[in-house]
């Protein structure tokens, strides 16, 4: 591997660029390196790892029981990685995936940004490895300082080991939610409750799906981790609404449970109801995306090589449909061969021999995965929020109760509608908070479902740049004369 | 706010300011983290309300942790690595024209 | 209205603030109207423009359109029940240096002598009054009081909404194919059946030149992606839309503090997928001049660019008016990324003339039948 620093130490073309050093990205990286291919990878992060193997050479946690036995896993991973020949661009951001003019098509331009500075090189292969967010999880006083994701907190135990000072309760529902009480109670923090949402009646459907499971290498790991948080935790199931109180800053969580409401002073609360593809990228670069029923969230389409809709770039790992991190390792690789393969660096024959092996593991990885996706679905009240006051974009602060009027009094049938009415979408985030919350909302106020409603078109620049750094990019068209009458 | 956790690895300090308030944090943490860690609460008032915000995902997806860095506003606490000396100010609102020069 | 309503008085092909307004138009002068649109009203050129609300800099052909159009947008709310987001706070263009000025300066006469009042000449000293971030050494410009903008799809819905409460029956996501004469009626043949009316209106945008083709009128359309770009919100420095007179740049500064930034550099357009590619070394260019001219806007935070997919005819005119050929057939496309502003008029003086014949605005220098020498047949 070698590091790349300063963004004009960047080649001006790679075969293959690949976006996010999470499991997928390091797999790709480092199996089309060992092919030969000249590999750039571009990540946001100022170490390698992605957010599940997230610090994993840096991190200042010592107790290795803290973390985990799986998390310990990437370290095979990143150290293959290391092994290979990747350029490896840390801290740099890509903000833009499009087909390059002057090579007709064959290659792609990606504008990237270091430091605060530009650059646009191009790549004959994309593949994004762009994972996993935490699905929004939108109650009333979820913007209040105070209240995080639980993922944010477990990214401040593996980076920093930092953990919440203070009474703690984390609340929603999924395999992390379980990983992580167990993890900062390991770490130390002071963990007063955990409110499950998980909807009692998701068990009849998921039922149907457990045969798999009860094969699945997420059995043993799940019920350890449930345990574990079950017996040395206060764990509270069948929460059914969740508001936040306190004025300017959390200072409660309000929770209803059988009917009855209840109110639990803290000081923090981590949120989290499972993770969706990261899509920002792949839409704004043309892929097409479907909505998946059973993971209820937008996935690229994608074949049997994770090659999406655009040619040329394909997508691995988590921002494919979530698979979770072992998995992605091994779509990783497989996204690497095709590629290859694409370049006419190996034959077809090739490609399959080597993938053989890897879609026998990861068939292994993902079997069960359908029980998990099935028990964890949200519950609706916590998709469309019902309290109308409950900020939806946080960006733009905009409500629940606006997207619905919009949606009913001016027939405004999709989100990229609705950004020119409320503005929902438009801030910096580009919608990644608001997005699944506008498509639910107006699904269910026009009686019609988020793959009716749609998604919103997302537009270049897919992370901010400034002005400066626009200005600073070779010009294509020096300063034509304006068409003045 | 948080804290560090016991038998964490001890790093070198850093020295920063946050809104003029000298501070200590440790190398190889971001912005982000660095201010959690000194239990700074609020991070950016938005510019739609003035309401105060605080980082919430830590992993460069919400934008809520835009702080003011060394005189550049819009920076991404979570994403940035804190550096010795770094002047951090709390994003009031809107951008003021002084600290827009990029 | 029925959603299965077949024939109409009027079938207006294109659901954009053109083909919204004249919908809108023909039903207030009680003619029953069918609006055909393949995607959503406003899904291209009319929802993801500049909004720019603008009598500068017209063509002198076009100026009665604008005129008429300047008077409906400043009661804009009392003709859709919306304010559309529209506010008017002037245009003003930026000469950046005495050649530029003096080319203000004789175009301004020339407008004075044909009767328009509405572009002024102004010194320097103004120029820094209206727009104190503007750089120091521009020496004057050319402002147009009552200019403004609006937001193009909020207002491009409402024009929908307004027509649709008005009796049209509005068919979004009906993709028009073919449009042939049957007996005194002309049909509409689509993706959802069959339509017959005896007018039809072309109002489709990009996609206007194979309407026009089948109809045995073709034209030079070329499919062009303006691109634009737009801030994070920033403190408010300037209240008028700023154009230059000597680089390409649209300006402007909404209430919310974003800013957006445009000029009519042009991206890849590809109609048939609905999609366009960014140029980002034209975006450079865009970006470079405004980072010469608002220094103030060098740290801004570019959150999205993007394009819409627009007509636009060789002498940058539109088509507008009946048809050379046929009775019954009128067109109004190829607006060549300036038809914002003539939407809200232009559908008035449409209903006009296929409901009285006539309009007294004149269009002359609009027709399609200029092009009829020069298109391939």
């Amino acid at each position: 591997m070698k590091p790349l620093t300063d963004i004009g130490q960047l080649a001006e073309h790679y075969d293959l660029a690949v976006v996010g050093a999470g499991p997928a990205g390091l797999s790709a990286a480092a199996r089309a390196s060992e092919i030969g291919l000249s590999v750039l990878l571009v990540d946001e992060n100022p170490a390698p790892g992605g957010q599940i193997y997230r610090s994993i050479t840096t991190t200042p946690v010592t107790d290795r029981a803290v973390l985990g036995v799986d998390y310990w896993r990437g370290a095979d991973i990143v150290a293959r990685f290391e092994r290979s020949a990747t350029a490896y661009a840390a801290r740099c951001t890509v903000w833009s995936i499009a087909p390059d003019a002057e090579s007709d098509g064959a290659s792609f331009e990606i504008g990237l940004s270091l430091d605060g500075r530009a650059r646009l090189i191009t790549a004959g292969q994309v593949v994004l490895a762009t994972g996993a967010q935490e699905r929004p999880f939108p109650i009333p006083g979820w913007t209040l300082p105070g209240v995080m994701t639980a993922g944010a907190a477990q990214i401040a135990l593996k980076s920093s080991a930092i953990i919440p000072k203070g009474r703690t309760v984390i609340a929603g529902c999924g395999p992390l939610l379980y990983l992580l009480a167990g993890q900062l109670a390991a770490a130390g923090a002071e963990i007063v409750a955990v409110l499950d949402t998980t909807p009692r009646r998701n068990w009849p459907a998921a039922l149907a799906a457990l045969p798999d499971f009860l094969r699945s290498p997420y059995l043993a790991k799940g019920l350890k981790l449930m345990a574990k948080a079950r017996r040395s935790l206060r764990f509270l199931g069948g929460v059914t609404s969740l508001a936040v109180e306190g004025s300017g800053q959390l200072s409660a969580i309000r929770f209803e449970r059988g009917g009855a409401s209840q109110s639990i002073a803290c000081d923090t609360l981590l949120l989290h109801q499972g993770v969706i593809p990261s899509v920002n990228l792949s839409n704004a670069a043309g892929c097409a995306h479907d909505f998946d029923p059973v993971q209820h969230c937008w996935v690229p389409q994608i074949d049997d090589w994770f090659a999406s809709s655009v040619p040329g770039i394909a997508i691995a790992g988590d921002g494919a449909g979530i698979g979770g991190a072992e998995s992605a390792a091994l779509r990783g690789e497989i996204a690497a061969l095709d590629a290859a393969r694409r370049l006419g660096r190996i034959t077809i024959p090739e490609r399959d021999n080597h993938a053989a092996p890897i879609r026998t593991a990861l068939a292994r990885t993902l079997r069960g995965r359908r029980f998990l996706d099935l028990l964890y679905k949200p519950a609706a009240q916590f998709l469309a929020p019902t309290v109308d006051e409950t900020i939806i974009c946080r960006c733009e602060e905009v409500t629940a109760g606006q997207v619905r009027d919009a949606a009913k009094r001016l027939g405004v049938t999709g989100p990229n509608q609705m950004k020119a009415f409320l503005r929902c979408g438009m801030g910096p985030c580009q919608g990644r908070l608001c997005g699944p919350t506008v498509v639910e909302l107006i699904a269910e106020t026009r009686g019609t479902t988020p793959a009716e409603v749609g998604y919103y078109r997302l537009r270049p620049p897919v992370k901010p740049v400034t002005l400066a750094e626009l200005a600073s990019l070779p010009q294509s068209e020096a300063a034509v004369k304006a068409v003045v009458r | 706010m948080f804290r560090q956790m016991r038998d964490a690895e001890s790093a070198a300090t850093l020295s920063f300011s946050f809104d003029g308030r000298p501070l200590i944090g440790r190398a190889g943490d971001t912005v982000a983290a660095s201010l959690l860690a000194n239990g700074v609460t609020i991070c950016r008032e938005t510019p739609v309300s003035g309401a105060p915000r605080a980082p919430y995902c830590l992993m460069g997806v919400c934008f809520e942790c835009l702080v003011v860095i060394d005189g550049v506003g819009n920076r991404q606490g979570c994403m940035v690595p804190l550096r010795d000396g770094m002047t951090i100010e709390t994003q009031h609102g809107r951008r003021q024209p002084e600290e827009m020069q990029g | 209205m029925s959603a299965e309503r077949r024939s109409a008085d009027v079938i207006v092909i294109g659901g954009g603030i053109h083909g919204c307004s004249t919908a809108l138009h023909c039903a207030l002068r009680g003619l029953s109207v069918i609006l055909i649109e393949k995607d959503h009203a406003g899904r291209h050129a009319s929802g993801v423009n500049a909004g720019g609300v603008r009598q500068l800099a017209r063509h002198v052909a076009e100026i009665p359109l604008s005129n008429a159009s300047m008077a409906i947008w400043h009661g804009i709310a009392e003709l859709v029940d919306d304010d559309c987001g529209f506010t008017s706070d002037g245009q003003v263009l930026v000469a950046e240096n005495e050649a530029d000025l003096a080319g203000c300066r004789a175009r301004v006469e020339d407008l004075n002598l044909r009767g328009f009042h509405h572009e002024e000449m102004i010194d320097a000293r103004e120029l820094r009054e209206i727009v104190p971030a503007v750089s120091e050494t521009c020496p004057g410009g050319v402002i147009s009081r009552r200019d403004g903008a609006a937001i193009p799809l909020r207002a491009t819905q409402a024009f929908k909404r307004k027509a649709s409460e008005r009796g049209a029956t509005i068919r979004e996501g009906v993709k028009v194919t073919k449009v042939e004469r049957d007996g005194a009626n002309w049909r509409v043949v689509t993706d959802a059946g069959d339509f017959l009316s005896p007018r039809i209106v072309n109002a489709a945008g990009a996609w206007a030149d194979r309407i026009a083709a089948d109809l045995g009128e073709p034209v030079p359309l070329e499919v062009i992606a303006p691109m634009l770009m737009i801030t994070a919100p920033m403190p408010a420095f300037i209240k008028p839309v700023v154009i230059l007179r000597g680089r390409k740049l649209s300006f402007k500064q909404f209430g919310n503090g974003t800013v957006l930034i445009g000029g009519g550099y042009l991206g890849r357009a590809i109609r048939d997928e609905n999609r366009t590619i960014l140029d980002w070394g034209k975006l450079a260019t865009n970006a470079k001049t405004v980072w010469d001219l608002f220094p103030i806007m060098r740290g801004a935070p570019i959150l999205r660019a993007w394009a819409g997919i627009e007509a636009r005819m060789p002498d940058d005119l539109p088509c507008f008016g009946p048809s050379a050929k046929h009775e019954g057939v009128y067109h109004q496309f190829g607006f060549s990324a300036h038809g914002f502003q003539l939407g809200p008029g232009a559908g008035a003086v449409m209903a006009e003339i296929i409901a009285t014949g006539h309009s007294n605005v004149p269009i002359d220098g609009l027709d399609i039948a200029r092009f009829a020498a020069s298109a391939p047949h």
